[in-house]
């Protein structure tokens, strides 16, 4: 009894820890209040000022496109790969897996630094093509599609694909109509996983982006250091917005695997 | 006639890893070994290691790192072993609210605990350390807790039975069957934490304008166009990613897959 009193209490406490400075946050982000402290009125300016500032809207807008392109072409080229890997000769396998493995373990910083050194300083490419920043992002993103997929292509039947080059499908075909949709869970989670890191992303982006382009990340790490206030403020609504996002996607998510479990019984 | 076969598959993606991975990784050991002039020298390297104010930072950053991990692990094991003897249904609930936050933008959960902070100690610079590993656990801990969750979770409970059944307490029972067979996990874990801490500048740069991390040194070389000694920097970095990977493949099986897994 007292075990379970305990632990029920670090966990609780360690959620508290979590959840608390968002949750303060956001409360807060709903008065004139500039710092934490003295709560004054209630009032929706933050908002206001989120949904009325061009750069703001800009940058959220920009973080989102961005995190989109860059799932797509990491969803391509990991998924392609990882397939093309799979049956391809040990050489090659070896090197893709192994090569794979470089941008998981390695630093962000020494990826984006090492990828801006090639691409804008010996190759000099401009950075405001955006080149280097959408290369550097599907750098971060496409192993991780590599790694959902693989295992998914080891659980798949191979008899299936055969079966349906036997029964007269082109090659190409039987990849789309069979291999594609039995390893879909795999890229789906890739494809998540891709938005996720784009969005969450600081260190490449800051060494391969244009010179007037911000995603949030590095946007808010300006702000944190900039006097504008209201900005500042702003900001804090536009974490209880991604609080509330997420927390809606959770609930449907779970109230959906509810659903699936009830009625599968 | 061309013929499509799966294999061809691989060729984008094979090509792809060569350029924008092997590629940038050459590019910047040719950086590190050159100066201005493109001339060889060693000199970017001994100018490091002979500075004592660039010992110190990396120094700085591996006792960091060190004490992160530690707090993380401390706090985690136990959540994860919760979690992993918790009822089914509860389980789901609580590991959600665990991987929460990891999708909210780390920035924003930084700006968060240093509006807290800072409400509750005032200015931030007066406990920097302090500060340091409070920042670094509240950004990385979900990265120990799912790595842990993991492996507990796969425990044969058979197995802890057996062990009480043969006469052992529950203290023995932890210590000689659970804590040996989450080992792949604890180490996941710590490679997970320690790494990103000895790199990530920016928790720093934002709490209290801290420079003093392996990272930031990079941030300053690229901001000074100094191209040499922050490639210089990044294979120093490499060369430690190097060994902690080397170290902990030889530990347990399969650990840089964990990150994409637990995300």
């Amino acid at each position: 009894m007292i075990k379970k009193i305990l632990s029920a209490s670090w966990v609780f406490l360690v959620l508290l820890a979590i959840y608390l400075p968002i949750i303060i946050l956001a409360v807060y982000s709903f008065t004139d209040s500039t710092t934490i402290g003295a709560i004054r009125g209630f009032s929706l300016h933050n908002y206001e000022t989120l949904f009325t500032t061009k750069e703001l809207l800009e940058m959220i807008v920009d973080t989102l496109v961005l995190a989109l392109v860059v799932a797509i072409l990491a969803v391509v080229l990991g998924t392609s790969g990882a397939i093309g890997a799979f049956y391809s000769k040990r050489l090659p396998k070896a090197f893709i897996r192994n090569a794979n493995q470089i941008p998981v373990v390695n630093a962000d910083v020494v990826t984006g630094f090492s990828i801006c050194i090639l691409l804008i300083v010996a190759f000099g490419i401009d950075k405001s093509t955006y080149i280097p920043l959408v290369i550097g992002q599907v750098t971060l993103c496409a192993p991780f599609v590599y790694l959902s997929v693989v295992p998914k292509l080891m659980q798949m039947d191979n008899n299936l694909y055969e079966a349906a080059l036997d029964l007269g499908a082109t090659p190409s075909k039987a990849l789309f109509k069979v291999v594609i949709p039995q390893i879909m869970p795999g890229i789906v989670s890739g494809f998540m996983l891709s938005i996720t890191l784009s969005l969450d992303d600081y260190f490449v982006t800051t060494y391969t982006k244009p010179a007037t382009f911000n995603t949030i990340s590095t946007y808010v790490v300006n702000a944190t250091k900039g006097a504008q206030t209201n900005i500042k403020t702003a900001l804090w609504a536009l974490s209880t917005i991604i609080l509330a996002i997420v927390i809606s996607i959770v609930l449907i998510n779970y109230f959906r695997t509810n659903k699936k479990v009830g009625e599968s019984r | 006639m061309f013929k499509f076969s799966r294999k061809q598959l691989c060729i984008p993606y094979g090509l792809f890893l060569v350029l924008f991975v092997i590629a940038p990784l050459l590019v910047i050991i040719y950086y590190a070994l050159t100066n201005g002039e493109g001339q060889f020298t060693l000199s970017n390297f001994t100018d490091f290691f002979t500075d004592s104010n660039t010992i110190g930072t990396l120094l700085y950053s591996m006792f960091t790192a060190l004490v992160t991990t530690a707090v993380c692990l401390l706090i985690a094991y136990p959540v994860a072993l919760i979690l992993a003897n918790s009822k089914l249904k509860r389980k789901s609930v609580l590991l959600m609210l665990f991987i929460m936050p990891m999708w909210i933008n780390f920035t924003l959960r930084i700006t968060a605990l240093k509006e807290i902070l800072t409400a509750i100690e005032g200015n931030l610079a007066f406990h920097p350390f302090l500060n340091t590993i409070i920042g670094m656990t509240y950004d990385f801990l979900p990265f120990m807790i799912l790595p842990l969750y993991t492996t507990l979770e796969k425990i044969d409970k058979k197995l802890l039975e057996a062990s009480n059944d043969l006469g052992a307490n529950n203290i023995i029972t932890f210590l000689k069957v659970t804590l040996p067979l989450s080992i792949p996990g604890i180490i996941s874990g710590v490679t997970m934490v320690f790494l990103p801490v000895m790199t990530n500048y920016v928790v720093l740069d934002m709490l209290y304008n801290s420079t003093y991390i392996m990272g930031s040194l990079i941030g300053s070389y690229f901001n000074a166009y100094d191209w040499h000694n922050g490639s210089m920097i990044s294979i120093v970095l490499l060369v430690i990613i190097f060994i902690v990977t080397i170290f902990t493949n030889r530990l347990g099986n399969g650990v840089g897959e964990s990150r994409g897994a637990s995300l």
